[in-house]
């Protein structure tokens, strides 16, 4: 056990299991899983190349470079700088690279903010990758492990970013379990170099120009890559869980069997929400929580049914994007549980942007507040803020 | 015949790049362009369309030749011209025989 924040539990799993590259450019506040590997690779600690570019769309290019050629590729990124990757994430996802990277969730300028929110996350939701959330170092570290795995699998071969919050996982020292390099050793994969561009036995083109003629063809089955990921996700989950005794799915409930009224969010707030729960069940209130893992591809059959039964949910999502019904949480959560005869009612609220805290009474108010909803005629589906000063 | 989504390659990789090492490009590789015989010629135009170099000659709306300033003897004229047997418009000229 170790006592380490979320973007030293990154590194840590990053020097178990060892790239062929990493490449860095110094985003706040993922820069401090870099330094820490760059520090491994000076002490010896792991003998990765390290790159070092100039921008974070360079780096992303150079996880292109090094993933089609056939080697394992990581860097991280954070907020503007995932943005800066935009179009470069749709070409990695397109190509079908296994490309893992790790972001440190931040909130998009402007005003410029170095703490938690997921707009960066959020904002590439259509780019093709996996995108799993991790609630607390641990999490971190169990997740960057896993996602080799998923993203190398042969029938997935689509690449992943796992996110923590900025802030509350990155300032945040906790007890991590870490395994042993033998144990990582044997749970990864033996890279796949079959695909590789440097392999002069067999030449082959890679992101070739396609004429209509085939491009509808090419989409549709880069998505079966994403779409396999949906069992490659749980069968690592379950297989990393026999190994090391921490199990993962899609998400995780928190007393929501009996539950009649659950809150659904992601990452950090988890663990306030949690303790909300156990205050208010003490009181005898039936409350629960979904916390969602794998926001990509989206688990909306498992979703549906975890929540069919209940009478309301309160959806929190950490990012605002203009003009839209809600969050992308709350809306693509709204649209799996459409599918229902008889469906709970769900409320959009927005929360913790920017890294405003999130607390107690906040969750205790939100559970409130869709009870009361619930049981009156006419209820209120606006947007609600958490505390926001209006 | 157009392949369907499921029988493409992962992330539209080419495994089959037209590569001098590993396939033939039979016109390329022996140096040779084609030759034109006139009097077999339909006058279809196919090979004009198809030819990426634009070394087709047209004179009054008439296939003339080939303008070998521009012919790189890919031989994608002769693949393309529907006039098909021994004896063709487009052809390689054989050094042994004569046609
Ligand atoms: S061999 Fe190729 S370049 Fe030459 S005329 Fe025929 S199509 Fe054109
Ligand atoms: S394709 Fe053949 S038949 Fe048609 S114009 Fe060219 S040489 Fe003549």
């Amino acid at each position: 056990m170790e006592v380490i924040d979320g973007n030293s539990a990154i590194a840590e799993a990053i020097k178990q299991i060892g790239p062929d590259v990493v490449i860095s450019y110094p985003q706040i506040p993922s820069i401090s899983i870099l330094e820490s590997i760059a520090s491994f690779i000076a002490n010896g600690e792991m003998d990765s190349e390290f790159l070092n570019v100039d921008s974070d769309y360079s780096a992303m290019s150079a996880c292109i470079g090094v993933a089609a050629s056939g080697g394992r590729a990581f860097t991280a990124t954070a907020s503007q700088g995932l943005a800066l990757m935009h179009e470069t994430l749709f070409i990695a996802s397109s190509l079908r690279l296994p490309i893992v990277m790790g972001i440190t969730n931040r909130a998009l300028a402007a005003p410029i903010n170095f703490n938690a929110d997921h707009s960066d996350s959020m904002a590439q939701r259509d780019s093709g990758w996996i995108q799993i959330f991790s609630e607390n170092s641990q999490e971190a570290y169990d997740n960057i492990i896993q996602a080799f795995k998923i993203a190398e699998n042969k029938e997935v071969r689509t690449p992943v970013m796992v996110g923590i919050d900025s802030t509350f996982n990155f300032n945040v020292h906790e007890n991590v379990y870490v395994q042993t390099n033998d144990e990582i050793l044997e749970f990864e994969n033996k890279p796949d170099s079959n695909y590789s561009i440097l392999d002069i036995e067999n030449p082959k083109t890679v992101g070739s120009f396609c004429t209509p003629d085939y491009f509808f063809e090419h989409k549709i089955n880069q998505n079966k890559g994403i779409e396999s990921s949906r069992k490659i996700i749980k069968d690592v989950g379950r297989e990393f869980g026999d190994r090391f005794n921490r199990y993962y799915g899609y998400f995780e409930t928190y007393k929501l069997e009996d539950a009649e009224f659950a809150v659904i969010l992601m990452s950090s707030a988890a663990g306030i929400a949690k303790k909300a729960i156990d205050a208010m069940r003490k009181k005898g209130e039936k409350v629960g929580l979904l916390k969602l893992r794998v926001f990509r591809p989206f688990p909306y059959k498992e979703l549906r049914e975890s929540l069919s039964n209940l009478k309301s949910i309160a959806v929190l999502d950490r990012v605002l994007t203009p003009g839209t019904y809600g969050g992308p949480l709350f809306i693509e959560t709204m649209a799996a549980l459409y599918g229902l005869e008889k469906r709970p009612l769900v409320y959009p609220y927005i929360y913790g942007l920017g890294g405003r805290d999130i607390m107690l009474k906040h969750i205790e108010d939100t559970f409130d507040d869709i009870k009361k909803s619930f049981n009156n005629e006419k209820s209120n589906f606006e947007i609600k803020y958490i505390n926001l000063r209006e | 015949m157009l392949k369907k989504w499921q029988d493409l390659e992962i992330g539209g990789i080419n495994f089959n790049t037209r590569n001098s090492v590993k396939n033939d490009l039979k016109y390329l590789e022996t140096g040779k362009k084609p030759e034109f015989n006139h009097e077999l010629c339909k006058n279809c135009f196919l090979c004009w369309v198809f030819c990426p170099d634009n070394a087709i000659i047209v004179e009054n709306n008439i296939i003339k030749g080939i303008n070998y300033d521009f012919c790189k003897g890919c031989g994608i004229c002769i693949t393309e011209c529907p006039v098909t047997g021994v004896h063709q418009p487009l052809y390689i000229k054989n050094d042994e025989s004569e046609s």
